[in-house]
């Protein structure tokens, strides 16, 4: 896999976007729509909090600058109504973007949306099988619709099964099959046809952890056979482990773009102690924050989060300072920074589940 | 997994890429009805049967037959081109509007064919040539039926070029109604369906009686002009009939494809609005 830290040149830049905006028109379909994890009455999502209600709504994605280059696995994580499949559609011609420009393999999305859609191979966070379709034909259909002829669609068809594990399924309808299956089988089916670029919509969400680990298992060998990919997530470890380089947003921008260890590394400390005591959290915060090496020190619901340089042996002088402040410690977690202390340090929030 | 070679994608001339896609999209289409025959057969025999049982068989039986005598076969005769107006008006409606209200309204899976290598419009006119050829082979069903149900003669007097030029144009306005209607409706809303469109148009549609019996109704004979199955059942009835009185041909022609031409307009438009956001 060839990682390009800083970008992918003029030339092999496969998706490039610049200042690409999307400002919808109206309330999601249907009203009552929410994005999933959309908490009831909480902020409404896609507005900065404190956003005053009465301007026109927020971009739902906002100066957006990409360049993937060939080969990469990028990954865009954001919370919910970050912009993520909205710069997904804007990137498969699916939703036309207010203004800027996008382009993938060299073709215009907007301009040429039909040219576009040869390149782009697409699973969506939702479910589109055919559902009058079987399994098999679904993919041979698929191949047809790019042009296969009906024997090369159905001999493409029957090594894909083979590779993904479907054979036995083949005849099945799709409505039968299991959300791992059906997850495996949109993934075929998005790469029948070869395409340029794979976008793949949070496609491990739903999955239980075994069958989130083969899919990824799956995008590394797709990506080791040169499959460039673009994919979403809101879960950290996926980002971690499958992503060369990834972009975080949130509120329809991109707030960091490095690799995930360039990000780790832009943290503000190299250990993270997690302190949980007894008593008022704020004061124990502003305790701590006298401590030798210490770079921050913050109260969270899950306890004071300490960001420390000098490496965990300080540790135990950390220990001392609480105690010497009349703190009774009853837990305290040691790590290095995660792409979770990132997204906190950029967002002030949380990303779990 | 090494099996999985990607290769430099097909890039080929976009003309000709988006007309494969669409052929198999088509393709697409047939095998779905095929494999649905049966369900097709249903939904699409049964009204245009019991009509014709009911109207030009127990009717005149029992001695009911509308106009008595000579009458009856003479309304059986008038039926026939009736009955297969509205059976293609009313397949056009559930061959295109209904899978596509579900479409945009829960399932979604129409995205999978909207990321197809062609324009979005061009999948809309997909939808109307496949529900087109349903409406057809709708309409051609109801043939036999008038053959063998009838217990009076029915007396036909076939135009062939006239019926193919009448039947394809009613066809192509059945199915773009149908993608007119699918794109305007929301899943909550198709009861409404039938209650507020499918029957009033198939009571008001010179289905029963030629259109210029309703003379002595000058207000609803112009007001049911505005009914595009008025047309069709007319040059359905100006194709197979001579003793009948029915609409000029050109007339008919004329307005079955206009109003194709504009519902299409209309649908393709509506189907971009529901599918690109
Ligand atoms: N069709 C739509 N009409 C209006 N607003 C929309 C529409 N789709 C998304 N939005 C809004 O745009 C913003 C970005 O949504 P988007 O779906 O791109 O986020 P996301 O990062 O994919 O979130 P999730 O993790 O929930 O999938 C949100 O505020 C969302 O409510
Ligand atoms: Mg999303």
């Amino acid at each position: 896999m060839t990682t390009m830290i800083n970008g992918a040149g003029e030339a092999d830049a496969v998706i490039r976007t610049r200042q690409l905006r999307k400002v919808y028109a109206g309330a999601p379909a249907f009203g009552g729509f929410a994005p999933p994890g959309a908490r009831p009455g909480g902020p409404p999502v896609g507005r900065p909090p404190g956003a005053d209600p009465k301007r026109p709504r927020d971009a739902a994605v906002d100066s957006l600058d990409l360049d993937v280059g060939r080969g990469e696995i990028f990954g865009l994580l954001g919370p919910n109504g970050a912009g993520k499949t909205t710069t997904i559609g804007m990137l498969t011609t699916r939703i036309v973007p207010t203004s800027g420009s996008a382009m993938v393999a060299g073709v215009d999305v907007v301009a040429d949306p039909a040219a576009a859609k040869q390149h782009i191979g697409v699973v969506t966070q939702t479910n589109t099988l055919d559902r009058a379709l079987t399994v098999r034909e679904n993919l041979i259909f698929h191949g047809r619709y790019f042009g296969m002829t009906n024997k090369q669609a159905k001999a493409e068809s029957d090594r894909l099964l083979e590779v993904f594990r479907l054979t036995d399924k083949s005849t099945v309808g799709v409505q039968t099959l299991s959300g791992g299956l059906a997850q495996r089988l949109m993934v075929a089916r998005s790469i029948m046809h070869r395409p340029s670029v794979l976008f793949l919509d949070e496609p491990t969400a739903g999955l239980d952890p075994q069958t989130r680990l083969s899919l990824w298992e799956l995008i590394r060998e797709l990506n080791a056979d040169g499959q460039t990919v673009l994919l979403t997530t809101h879960y950290m470890e996926e980002a971690d482990s499958l992503c060369g380089r990834l972009a975080i947003m949130d509120h329809g921008r991109i707030l960091a773009l490095d690799t995930p260890d360039g990000l780790k590394r832009s943290v503000d400390a190299d250990t993270v102690v997690t302190v949980t005591a007894g008593g008022d959290a704020g004061q124990l915060a502003t305790a701590l924050a006298t401590a030798t090496g210490v770079v921050k020190a913050e109260a969270t619901p899950r306890g004071v989060e300490v960001h420390m340089r000098g490496g965990a042996g300080i540790v135990p002088r950390l220990m001392a300072t609480a105690a010497d402040a009349g703190f009774d410690v009853s837990d305290v977690s040691v790590a290095e920074p995660s792409l979770e202390t990132v997204f906190i340090q950029l967002t002030g929030k949380d990303l779990r589940d | 997994m090494a099996a999985i070679t990607i290769t430099a994608p097909p890039t080929g001339p976009t003309q000709a890429t988006a007309k494969a896609a669409f052929l198999a999209l088509l393709a697409r289409d047939l095998t779905v009805l095929r494999k649905e025959f049966k369900m097709f057969l249903a939904r699409t025999v049964m009204q245009p049967l019991l009509l014709m049982f009911v109207f030009t068989y127990v009717f005149p039986k029992i001695g009911q037959g509308v106009g008595g005598g000579a009458g009856a076969a003479r309304f059986s005769t008038l039926l026939v081109g009736g009955v297969i107006a509205s059976t293609m008006i009313f397949q056009g409606i559930q061959a295109v509007a209904l899978p596509l209200v579900q479409d945009f309204g829960f399932t979604r899976e129409i995205e999978d064919r909207v990321l197809a290598p062609l324009p979005v419009s061009a999948i809309a006119l997909e939808k109307v040539v496949a529900g087109g050829v349903q409406a057809l082979v709708a309409g051609l069903l109801v043939f036999p039926m008038g053959l063998f149900i009838p217990a009076t003669a029915i007396d036909l007097h076939i135009n062939y070029p006239l019926l193919a030029a009448v039947m394809i144009l009613g066809a192509f306005m059945s199915a773009s109604l149908g993608l007119f209607v699918g794109t305007r409706v929301e899943p909550r809303q198709v009861p409404l369906i039938f209650g507020l469109l499918v029957i009033p148009m198939t009571f008001l549609g010179a289905v029963y009686y030629p259109w210029q019996s309703l003379e002595p109704l000058r207000w609803l004979q112009i007001l049911v002009l505005a009914n595009p199955l008025v047309y069709l059942s007319e040059g359905m009835r100006s194709s197979l009939t001579t003793g009948v009185p029915h609409m000029a041909w050109p007339v008919v022609l004329l307005v079955l494809a206009g109003a194709g031409a504009l519902l299409l307009r209309v649908g393709v438009a509506g189907f971009r609005r529901r599918v690109l956001s």
